[in-house]
């Protein structure tokens, strides 16, 4: 009976403090270094039945957070970055040669734009790859070097460079020819409830967004941020570890990371913003 | 959902102990505030603390101090299991007796700093700040 | 040794003498608190950096001690007095005896 009283009690608190919170995204524009403006609003695209307006996860966050990313210098993140454009000119593996020999120097960014359209179809391969399958492809068959570990820093630090390459530019990933059917399986993953909490992508960051899950500000779920540096991990966190993040918190056993079904629903959600800016290395909770 | 009579009084005062429930405060923190201040008074005014209301989290919390006139500033966090966080001497070509930088706090807790003045004297400000613990967010 | 740890520092290329000039810094590290355990419940030890300076031509701007509640990746801002042209000097001091210095000039114009 006390128990039940305190369980009572317990949820009287957390919806006073959810009732005073204010949970609406803020009214805010992001210019990185006076200089890079970022789109964080947008109509949503057309293959989107139930929101109107995509947002950026950085319309969420609190002011001190929003303030990190507008100056790179303030912006942790770029310590990746930073690394990444050191490997970049780095030789590695039986063919003697660095990233820069094929890709050019980084001022020549031959690779701007990449971001914004991967994951994208292969056609050699006959699946749809993210950036970073392109990145362990060109190691392994160019480089005659070690495939990187999806998650190890080498690689997030390097998808964080590929990011910055494409910082401001319009996501603008290609959902129908080939990519469809992996596409349609990123939407059915979103809209599909998993785990003992039965929580889909979609009650959360398509039902709730804005609202608060405890002391969380729900966002849209937008992946154009990613790599992003995250208070919490003070580093710097992939696409696929967020997902698997999500997942375990509704008591799932997640996907693998770089596994087929989280390509699938990187290709989906990052469908989702499309007409967002390329946004990484952003900074989030 | 019903509550009997007794349970909403139980979780009245339940309630009320939280409301009147002093942030937890390390005893060591009053150590290093001695041993800055050498156990002398601390007047308030002349030294501004600016940290958030809320740290969405604990483990990058943006504070700044400013002491116009400042020999050196103490930044304590009251509720942190050590709580000492920095102390900035300002040398000959301060620009300024201020200083930013990015913190830790193990939860929510009043952050304390004091400034020693050249003239000996000693001045403190606190602020609240409320840390997030995320109910989610993977 | 803390890994990959390198110092960032942002000052302006020139001022004019006697102007008061903003720095910003931060040093890639850890900065294990000693407050943390391994998988296997074991602590981690403390490792951070200790304390950082900044100089002017020999003389100080800053010393600031650090404890071990100070972030990840650690970040200050600051102002500096800038009497003539110079060179800006700072130090990080780690808990393992390392060393970490970097330097920017500053020109009066």
């Amino acid at each position: 009976m006390r128990f039940k009283a305190m369980t009572a009690f317990a949820g009287a608190l957390a919806i006073s403090a959810v009732g005073a919170a204010n949970a609406e995204p803020v009214d805010d524009e992001l210019v990185i270094n006076e200089d890079v403006e970022i789109v964080t609003k947008t109509d949503a695209p057309e293959h989107m039945e139930y929101i109107d307006e995509v947002m950026s996860g950085w319309l969420f966050r609190e002011d001190d957070t929003r303030d990190m990313q507008r100056d790179d210098f303030d912006n942790p993140g770029m310590l990746g970055v930073e690394a990444a454009m050191e490997t970049w000119d780095e030789v590695d593996g039986t063919a003697g040669k660095a990233c820069s020999d094929c890709h050019g120097t980084i001022d020549e960014a031959q690779l701007a734009g990449a971001r914004a359209v991967y994951p994208k179809w292969n056609e050699n391969a006959g699946e749809v790859w993210t950036i970073e399958t392109a990145m362990n492809a060109c190691r392994t068959e160019r480089m005659g070097a070690e495939a990187w570990d999806y998650n190890g820093s080498d690689m997030i630090n390097m998808s964080a460079l590929m990011s910055y390459l494409s910082r401001g530019m319009p996501m603008n990933v290609a959902i129908d020819g080939p990519a469809a059917e992996t596409w349609e399986k990123g939407k059915e993953i979103y809209y599909t409830r998993y785990g003992q909490l039965e929580l889909a992508c979609a009650n959360c960051h398509e039902d709730h967004y804005g609202d608060m899950i405890r002391a969380d500000h729900l966002s849209q779920g937008q992946s154009n941020g990613f790599p992003a540096y995250r208070l919490k991990d003070a580093k710097l966190v992939g696409l696929h570890n967020r997902f698997k993040g999500c997942i375990r918190d509704t008591r799932a056993e997640p996907f693998a990371i770089g596994s087929p079904e989280f390509v699938a629903l990187e290709l989906y959600v990052a469908s989702r913003g499309n007409g967002l800016s390329v946004e990484g290395p952003s900074v989030r909770n | 959902m019903k509550f009997s009579r007794r349970e909403t009084l139980a979780m009245g005062l339940g309630a009320a102990a939280i409301g009147f429930m002093p942030f937890r405060v390390n005893a060591s923190a009053d150590d290093a505030i001695a041993a800055f201040t050498g156990g002398a008074e601390m007047g308030e005014g002349g030294i501004t603390l600016t940290a958030p209301e809320i740290a969405e989290n604990g483990n990058t919390v943006p504070i700044s101090v400013d002491a116009p006139g400042a020999a050196a500033i103490l930044v304590i966090a009251t509720g942190n299991p050590t709580p000492g966080v920095a102390e900035f001497k300002f040398g000959e070509l301060a620009g300024s007796q201020s200083a930013s930088t990015r913190i830790r706090l193990a939860g929510t807790q009043d952050v304390l700093a004091i400034a020693k003045m050249a003239d000996g004297s000693f001045a403190k400000a606190s602020s609240t700040v409320k840390v997030t613990i995320g109910g989610c967010g993977g | 040794m803390a890994k990959g740890v390198k110092p960032r520092v942002k000052v302006p290329k020139s001022a004019a003498a006697g102007d008061v000039i903003t720095i910003k810094t931060l040093i890639s590290h850890p900065m294990e608190s000693g407050q943390r355990k391994d998988s296997d419940g074991n602590l981690i030890p403390r490792s951070i950096i200790n304390r950082f300076t900044c100089d002017f031509n020999g003389t100080n701007v800053i010393d600031v001690t650090m404890e071990p509640a100070i972030s990840t990746n650690p970040y200050f801002e600051f102002e500096a007095t800038v009497p003539e042209a110079g060179e800006f000097k700072f130090t990080w001091y780690d808990d393992d005896g390392s060393v970490y210095e970097d330097s920017k000039p500053i020109s009066i114009g």
